[in-house]
Order: C-alpha cells, then structure tokens, then sequence
C-alpha cells in the first residue's frame, strides 16, 4: 500500500477513534474540537479544489465561508423572529432546518463563486491573488456597515438548528453531521481529481497555453472549478456557524482567507487529505501551545515559515515522499 | 455641502493618498524589481510606527522619532530580506504569499509581546500642531498639511533616485532584465537588499507619521496594506507613477465616497435607507473601483506584465 494512503486511513481513523473516546471518557470539549476540525477540514478541501487542482491562489475564499455562515445566520434569525426574508415575488420564510439552510447556502455560494469567477478569472497570477482578495474585503467592508444583521458586533443565533430525526445539541450527533459532510467531500473531490475534468483542470495549472492547444476551454473549466470550490467552502461556514451559534464579519476577513490557505499549505497542498492534516494540526497546535503561550501564533508563523521554505508538500508530504522516489 | 467641507475632505483625501503611496511605491518596487508579493510589507510599517513612538518617548523629540522610524524599518526590512526573503524570489505566488503570511504572524505577535496589546501615542510636536488658515478661509491641520508635503517631496525624491541616479538606473535595468544585469556584473543579491530596504523605510516612514494623527497598535499594518495592494494594483504593478496615481485615486474615493454616496442616494431614496446603503456602499467603493479598472484593464492603469 502506498505510505500516502496509509497517512490517510491513519487520519480518518483518528478522527473516529478521538470523538468517538471523548464519547465515553465524558469530554464533550474534545468532541467539539473534532467536530471544529472537521468543519475547517471541510473549508480547506473546497479551496483545495481551486487551489491544488486548479492552481487558483484564490486570498478570498473568506467570502464564501462568510456567505455560509450570514446564510445560516440571516435564515436562522427570521426563523426566531417569525418574519419572512421578502414576500415578493414569493414568500420567503427563515429556516432553522439544516437541510433547508444548506440548500440556500449551496445556492447563494454558488452564485457568488459565479459572479466572481467571471470576474477574477479574467486574470491571472498576482491580479487574481488582489481580485479574489478584493471581492472578499467588498463583503466583509458590507457586513461591517450593513446593520441589519447585526454590523460589526455580529448576530447570535441561540438554538442551533435541527437536523430531521437527530439532536445537533448533542455533541457528538453534531459531529456525525459535520464528519460525514467531510467524507462526502473528500469521496466527491478523490473522484474528482481522477475524473476527466480533475485531470483536464490539473493540465490547465501545469500550462494554460499547452491544455488551451489541446482544445480544453481553460476558463470555463477554471470556473467551474472556482464554483464547486465555493460550494464546499460556503457549507463550511454554514456549519462553522451553526457550531458557535454566532456570525460575525470576522469570517469574512482577509485573515480567515489566510488562516484557510495555511491548512491546506501545512496538510499538503494538492493533497487529498492536506486540509484535514492541516486543519487538526492548527487545533492541536492552538490547544497545545495556547495554554503555554498567548504569543502562540509567533510558533504557527515560525512553523508556516519552515514549511513553505524546507518541507514543500506539507505534512502528508513530508510523511509520504518515498512514494515519489519509487514512482 | 459647502464648498469649505469639500476643500477639507479633498486635502483630507489627499493626506491619505499621500501616506497609501509612501507605503505603496515600496511594495510596488518590490514587486517589479524581485518580482515578489510582500504581505508582510504592513508589518514594517507598524515597526516603523513602534520605533518612532518608542524613541518619542525616550527622547521627546519628533524629528529624531522619524528618523528612528526609518532606520529601524530600513533594518528590519534587510534582516528579513537576508534571512527569509531571498529565498523566495525563485519560488511561485503562493509560497511567497504563505512565507510572507507568517511573517506577519511572527511580527505582530513579537511586538505584542515586547510593547503589549496596548496602544501607544505619538504625539504630534508643538510647532507642527493647531490649524492653519488657507486662502480660502479654510482652517486645516497644519500637521496634515505637512504630511502632504512630505508626501509630495519623498515622490519628487523617488522620481530623481530612479531617472538621476546610479542606483535608479540599476533599479530600472532591475526591473526590465535580472538576468542580464547580473551577467554585467551588478551585485543583484546587493541590489535587491537595498531595494527592499528602501521599501521598508518608506514604509516606516509612513507609519511613523500616519501613527502622530491614530494610534500606534499591533495590527496596524494590515488594513493599509490591503489599501496599498488595491493602489499598486490599480496603479500596475512595479509601477511608481502607477503608485501616485493609484495612491492619490483610493485615498480621494475612500474619503469622499461616504461624503457624497447617501447625498446621491439621497435623490431617489427616503433618508434613513439613503444614509445606509449610502454607507455601505461607500465602504465598498474602493474595491469596486479597483474590480472596475482590473475587468476593463486586467494589468493595472500603468501596467506591463500581466
């Protein structure tokens, strides 16, 4: 078996084995820490799309977890206060139904990953860093000053929402949900990148010119990329939300965009698994070293540091580089 | 809207400009010359702003602050640039968007750590305090008028470095053909420190005299480095005119847009929504202008490399 999905079995086992511990060791805390890893694992995989398969060095992707989460957040709100989002043309009632808000957000990230793809992908190299980078600074600068929803002091939503025949208050049911929209995930993007769209948007990072000779239409297969990659990441702030009960435009910032890419840079970028690798390092690191240092990140930036100079491919990278001798 | 109001918000605008381009012909000399993205580029303008209030405090006078801003931002720009920096020229976008990311991490999270979470202040100096009178009969901060001086003398500056001098003639060359010009014999590894040097003092610069008018805090940086990315973008990239431009562009929509925005509103909407969407939008604005000028021109208004 090659070491690389070893790594992974040992991963998603891990992932099972801890919760599923806590369960019965009586530590809902560390249950809730699995259920943030794999939420944040969740928002990584969707920009692993864009940026390991496609290339895409998208610094906004902040805008799709932030429209996840005010989906979540907008939809929940009205649910509590009894009053529709619009009447016309139909009526449009608030939700506390994850189905229901997933559906929404799958929608309203999608067409956000439309508008700005037709946009950014217009250009290319450090122009589409800045425009995917803008487009997430125009949504956070919108829900600071936009009071409705709260503003700048953000939107408490106090029930967690439901889930048809389970109870998300409970720690570890809400897990299960979180858990299997990560393997949802991870099955869709593995068949992805073995797919003819994967391999034709793989040839298209590698070199535009030669895939475009070839006769594959680099910007609609980029778009399409940028699009199932809003997706994934939106759904992620659906349910970042809906762990915290809160929304703010912190979301949207451009640090979150940077703290997304550092998951998936830490795991491996390109990786199946990167994102998740990435993303439990991140929480075992805060819970490690926050405790012994507030200055903890001084060790994150150190650490990002070493990565991107010394140990290119990340963690699984790292752990699986025989496979690439013997291949 | 009276036309004193206005001539304030202008020169307000231009005051913003001014300090966005300071900070910005770094980043955007950085970038044309090594062909690197520099995110950590705000960190050494919160060095520079941190040094000068430092030695305000130690030393109570402003001037010698400035010049402490310069050197300690001119410093740390060249450790990092021998330690960190050079190694990424060679490598892609993204490693030099994460390595730089982390330095923001380490710098932020060092100097929380020496001066505390806390802000700082820098005061502005007596004789450069209280208002002047224009013609006009418009009273405006004489500190502000300054700012704009500077601003003004340090692009006449750059401009003459780069057209007049030894130095600007290999930053040119720099920038058209690394290659060859190390193959002359121009010690590019030399070049590229002082340059980035350079940058980093502008940038300490900036900070030092934007941080007499706000505070001085950790996490002041980042905000204008967004900014000063959406000016070098605008402006194109390894573009100085392209910086002033751009520089002077943001920093005039940026103050006048919440200004006008709900007053146009105002014409078809009632005033309280007028006054919202008004300031929403106004907070949007520069990043819709710079989506405008990247969609109808993709390299920039001064561009040319895409």
């Amino acid at each position: 078996m090659k070491r690389e999905t070893m790594i992974n079995a040992a991963l998603l086992l891990a992932m099972i084995a801890v919760p599923l511990w806590a369960y019965y060791a009586g530590k809902p805390f560390t249950i809730t820490l699995a259920t943030k890893v794999a939420i944040l694992a969740l928002a990584g995989v969707g920009l692993n799309i864009a940026l390991g398969i496609g290339g895409l060095v998208s610094f906004g992707h902040a805008a799709f977890f932030g429209l996840g989460g005010y989906t979540m957040g907008i939809l929940a709100s009205h649910a509590q206060s009894y009053s529709p989002l619009f009447n016309w043309p139909f009526l449009f009632e608030g939700s506390q139904n994850m189905l229901m808000i997933w559906g929404v957000t799958i929608l309203v990230s999608a067409l956000a990953g439309l508008i700005i793809g037709l946009l950014a992908l217009r250009t290319s190299g450090v122009y589409f860093i800045m425009l995917s980078l803008a487009f997430g600074q125009m949504l956070y600068y919108f829900a600071i000053s936009w009071p409705a929803y709260g503003g700048e002091d953000g939107l408490s939503i106090y029930v967690r929402n439901g889930f048809p025949g389970l109870n998300t208050l409970d720690p570890i049911q809400f897990f299960a949900i979180c858990f299997a929209l990560l393997l949802l995930a991870l099955f869709f993007t593995h068949r992805l990148m073995n797919s003819p769209f994967g391999l034709a948007l793989n040839a298209a990072r590698q070199s535009p010119l030669r895939a475009a000779t070839v006769g594959v239409g680099v910007f609609r297969l980029r778009l399409v990329a940028l699009i199932i990659s809003a997706i994934i990441t939106g759904l992620a702030g659906a349910l970042y939300a809906d762990l915290n009960r809160f929304i703010s435009p912190t979301m949207l910032s451009w640090q979150t965009s940077g703290e997304i890419m550092v998951f998936v840079i830490l795991g491996g970028v390109g990786r199946l698994m990167g994102p998740l690798a990435g993303a439990a390092l991140f929480i075992i690191l805060e819970q490690v070293l926050g405790p012994i240092s507030e200055y903890w990140h001084i060790y994150l930036g150190a650490m990002l540091l070493l990565v991107v100079l010394f140990a290119r491919g990340g963690i699984i990278g790292s752990l699986a580089k025989r496979d690439a001798a013997h291949e | 809207m009276s036309a004193i109001l206005l001539a304030e918000q202008v020169l307000n605008g231009l005051q913003s400009g001014m300090m966005l381009f300071l900070t910005a012909a770094g980043l955007t000399l950085i970038f044309g010359v090594m062909g690197l993205i520099n995110l950590a580029h705000g960190s050494l303008y919160m060095v520079g702003a941190f040094a000068a209030a430092a030695v305000a405090a130690y030393t109570g006078s402003f001037l010698l602050a400035l010049a402490a801003s310069i050197a300690a931002a001119a410093a740390a720009g060249a450790l990092v640039e021998v330690l960190v920096i050079r190694r990424l020229y060679a490598r892609d976008h993204l490693d030099q968007v994460l390595a730089t990311f982390a330095l923001i991490l380490i710098f932020s999270e060092g100097t929380r750590w020496i001066y505390g979470s806390f802000p700082l202040f820098l005061n502005i100096p007596p004789y450069l305090s209280g208002p002047i009178t224009l013609p006009g009969g418009i009273q405006y901060p004489l500190y502000r008028l300054t700012i704009i001086g500077v601003g003004l003398a340090v692009a006449l500056g750059l401009y003459g470095l780069i057209t007049h001098t030894k130095l600007g003639i290999r930053i040119r060359a720099g920038e058209n053909d690394r290659e060859m010009i190390s193959a002359l014999g121009v010690d590019i590894g030399k070049l590229y420190t002082i340059i980035f040097a350079l940058g980093a003092a502008l940038a300490g610069l900036a900070g030092a005299l934007v941080g007499a008018i706000q505070s001085v805090q950790v996490g002041m940086g980042e905000p204008v480095l967004i900014l000063a990315f959406v000016v070098i973008v605008i402006g194109g990239i390894g573009s100085i005119k392209g910086a002033l431009v751009g520089a002077l562009l943001v920093g005039l929509t940026d103050t006048l847009g919440p200004l006008f925005l709900p007053c146009l509103f105002g014409l078809f909407l009632e005033p309280a929504s007028a006054a919202t969407i008004g300031a929403s939008l106004a907070s949007m604005l520069i990043y819709i202008l710079m989506a405008a000028i990247l969609v109808w021109r993709p390299s920039g208004l001064y561009g040319v490399r895409a």
